[in-house]
């Protein structure tokens, strides 16, 4: 058992209805490293995580914390777990304080532990001015930050942190990132789930991206990034209604399709680095398109969602005419490898 | 600082064993939860008293003139006594509902998927939530016994603790329908307007009012059948001493016991199975 992974998912799979939330994936993790689960909206990373937690029962496929199966061994993996996230939620009605008591209690803590316990936490994440005010009161950096705190209570072998800055105000998601990073440091187990590359990035040892309830690729963030196979290119051009225009220039010279990224910005993957530029440059002129920027850079965990999916990651899947199937996810996922 | 992943005191996989003692202290856990929320809406705790209350005095001096006509409720010598035996049991089923507005509520809040998330017995959350409901059913009773005393509510004294018992216990077996109507709606908006389509006619056609027997006869099976009359019969004859006892008494029980016995499991393996 000492050498099992903290968490093994085989060929997991969960359906609501028509909608194949889970169509299969694999997931590995193991003790003392964090797992980034990123994906857009609705791409299975809440499912995947709810069957984890013991919260859903998956259609078919296997899932074991530490050797304990999620299906058959439940209340052992609840043992080991912690949740936070947009999974679960603090009291708005109790105190901080009671907040964290209540769990304490409800993991069957001694009293004297509970309480200790709670104090600790409430410390650590800096929230023992609020302890005694109504989490109603509370901004939303502190209510994720008390959430954080009660999934901890039980010093879980395992961490499941779902989304846990979504909706959260940049400065407050830098708080939190920095209260997760010290966990990490500490060689706290983790799974995260985000749809912020950038928390990936900073987060996550290992990454895996999902999109439509399957894992599209996976690595650590270095390898996700040369996996694109090369540099960006990206325009930015001065009207708004040239950037289809400009894509289509770049689409020319790339390796791949060019994606427009925003309003002003097209970008594409390119090979050949100086001499890319270049030729976009020269293509870009033949046009006689008005541009503020043409820059070459490496891929950032953005560009390598563009590049599996073909569009950007807090884009809805509908909105984008390529389907993500059509550039066959698995045979990317082979050359990543 | 300490290490949150040290090894002492650490998640430990062992088999939690949730003996009736765990399930009991995890219930008692999520009581207090709810009877705080209850303490710390100060607005809705008053609202929610004043409500039955209300009833009271709106039943009592705009019907109570014209009903105490009727010789089935003339024989208890005011609308008074025959009303407020009656009106303890709408207030527990109107009070009851409030299990099903909590639970939906916490469901949408995530805060279900936390207690589900935890070792905790699988009971304790509906356990918790409808003994609070007990506890809060017997407050408002009793606040309303109190009103009642000084409008002229003449009851039996010890009649008056066995029919507040009746009816408390009632109302405890009616959260349980609540409960599992709270996990089966999708918001606690939902619960309500749900909830309230159930009570409303159970306690309308009923004896808690008037008398069945002035109804058309098609609502009068209705209502003779009805377990909010059974209870308010009982409750009734109790603290009046006037009027038979034993046969109300029983279907009371047997109500109280059947809806226990069908709606705690299909509850408990909802909340279960959840998703």
């Amino acid at each position: 058992m000492a050498d099992s992974p903290a968490v093994q998912v085989e060929g997991l799979t969960k359906s609501f209805g028509e909608t194949r939330a889970l169509a299969g994936i694999d997931l590995q993790i193991r003790e003392g490293t964090v797992l980034g689960l990123l994906g857009p909206n609705g791409a299975g990373k809440t499912t995947a995580v709810r069957v984890l937690a013991t919260l859903l029962q998956p259609d078919g496929g296997h899932a074991e914390v530490f050797g304990y199966d999620v299906v058959r061994e439940p209340a052992e993996v609840r043992t080991l777990i912690g949740l936070a996230g947009q999974n679960a939620a603090v009291d708005e009605l109790l105190t901080g304080r009671e907040n964290l008591r209540m769990v304490g209690r409800l993991y069957h803590m001694p009293e004297p532990s509970v309480r200790s316990r709670s104090e600790e936490l409430l410390e650590r994440f800096e929230l023992v001015d609020a302890a005694d005010r109504p989490v109603r009161t509370y901004s939303g950096g502190m209510r994720r930050r008390l959430d954080l705190a009660a999934s901890l209570l039980n010093r879980p072998r395992i961490l499941y942190l779902d989304e846990p800055t979504t909706g959260l105000d940049p400065r407050s998601r830098l708080d939190v990132w920095q209260m997760i990073r010290a966990l990490v440091n500490e060689g706290t187990t983790l799974l995260l789930t985000t749809q912020y590359l950038e928390e990936a990035d900073r987060l996550a040892d290992q990454i895996s991206v999902i999109d439509h309830g399957r894992v599209i690729a996976e690595g650590t963030a270095d390898e996700l990034k040369s996996s694109t196979g090369g540099q960006v290119v990206e325009v930015r051009v001065t009207n708004a209604a040239d950037v289809d225009r400009a894509a289509r220039v770049l689409s020319g010279i790339g390796e791949a399709e060019a994606i427009r990224t925003s309003e002003h910005v097209a970008t594409v993957i390119a090979e050949h680095g100086v001499a890319s530029v270049a030729d976009a440059a020269e293509a870009l002129r033949r046009e006689q398109l008005d541009v503020t920027d043409l820059a070459l850079r490496r891929p950032t965990l953005d560009d390598v969602f563009l590049d599996l999916t073909g569009r950007a990651v807090d884009q809805e899947p509908s909105s984008n005419g390529a389907a993500p199937d059509d550039r066959a996810p698995d045979a990317r996922r082979e050359a990543m490898r | 600082m300490t290490a949150v992943t040290a090894d002492s005191g650490a998640a430990t996989g062992r088999a939690p064993r949730i003996t009736i003692g765990t399930a009991l202290s995890d219930a008692a856990t999520i009581t207090r939860r709810y009877l705080t929320h209850i303490v710390r809406q100060p607005r809705l705790l008053v609202f929610s008293t004043i409500q039955p209350v209300m009833f009271v005095l709106l039943f009592v001096y705009v019907f109570g003139g014209a009903l105490l006509q009727d010789p089935s409720i003339a024989q208890y010598g005011s609308y008074k006594n025959f009303l407020l035996p009656g009106i303890f049991v709408q207030t527990v089923a109107f009070g009851a509902t409030q299990t099903a507005i909590a639970l939906a509520e916490d469901l949408n809040k995530g805060v279900i998927d936390r207690f589900r998330s935890l070792p905790m017995a699988r009971s304790a959350v509906l356990v918790g939530r409808t003994s609070a409901d007990l506890v809060r059913g017997f407050a408002v009773v009793i606040i309303m016994t109190v009103v009642g005393l000084i409008i002229g509510f003449r009851p039996q004294f010890f009649g008056l603790l066995a029919a507040i018992a009746v009816v408390v216990i009632f109302g405890f077996a009616m959260s349980w329908i609540y409960a599992v109507v709270g996990l089966s709606v999708p918001t606690s908006e939902t619960a309500q307007a749900a909830s309230f389509v159930v009570t409303f006619p159970l306690v309308f056609a009923s004896a808690v009012f008037i008398p069945p027997s002035t109804m058309p006869s098609w609502l009068q099976v209705f209502a003779e059948n009805n377990p909010i009359t059974h209870v308010a019969e009982a409750s009734r004859a109790l603290a009046t001493g006037i009027g038979a006892v034993q046969g109300p008494l029983l279907w009371s029980l047997a109500w109280t016991v059947g809806l226990l016995v069908v709606f705690v499991p299909l509850a408990v393996n909802r909340y279960r199975k959840m998703t």
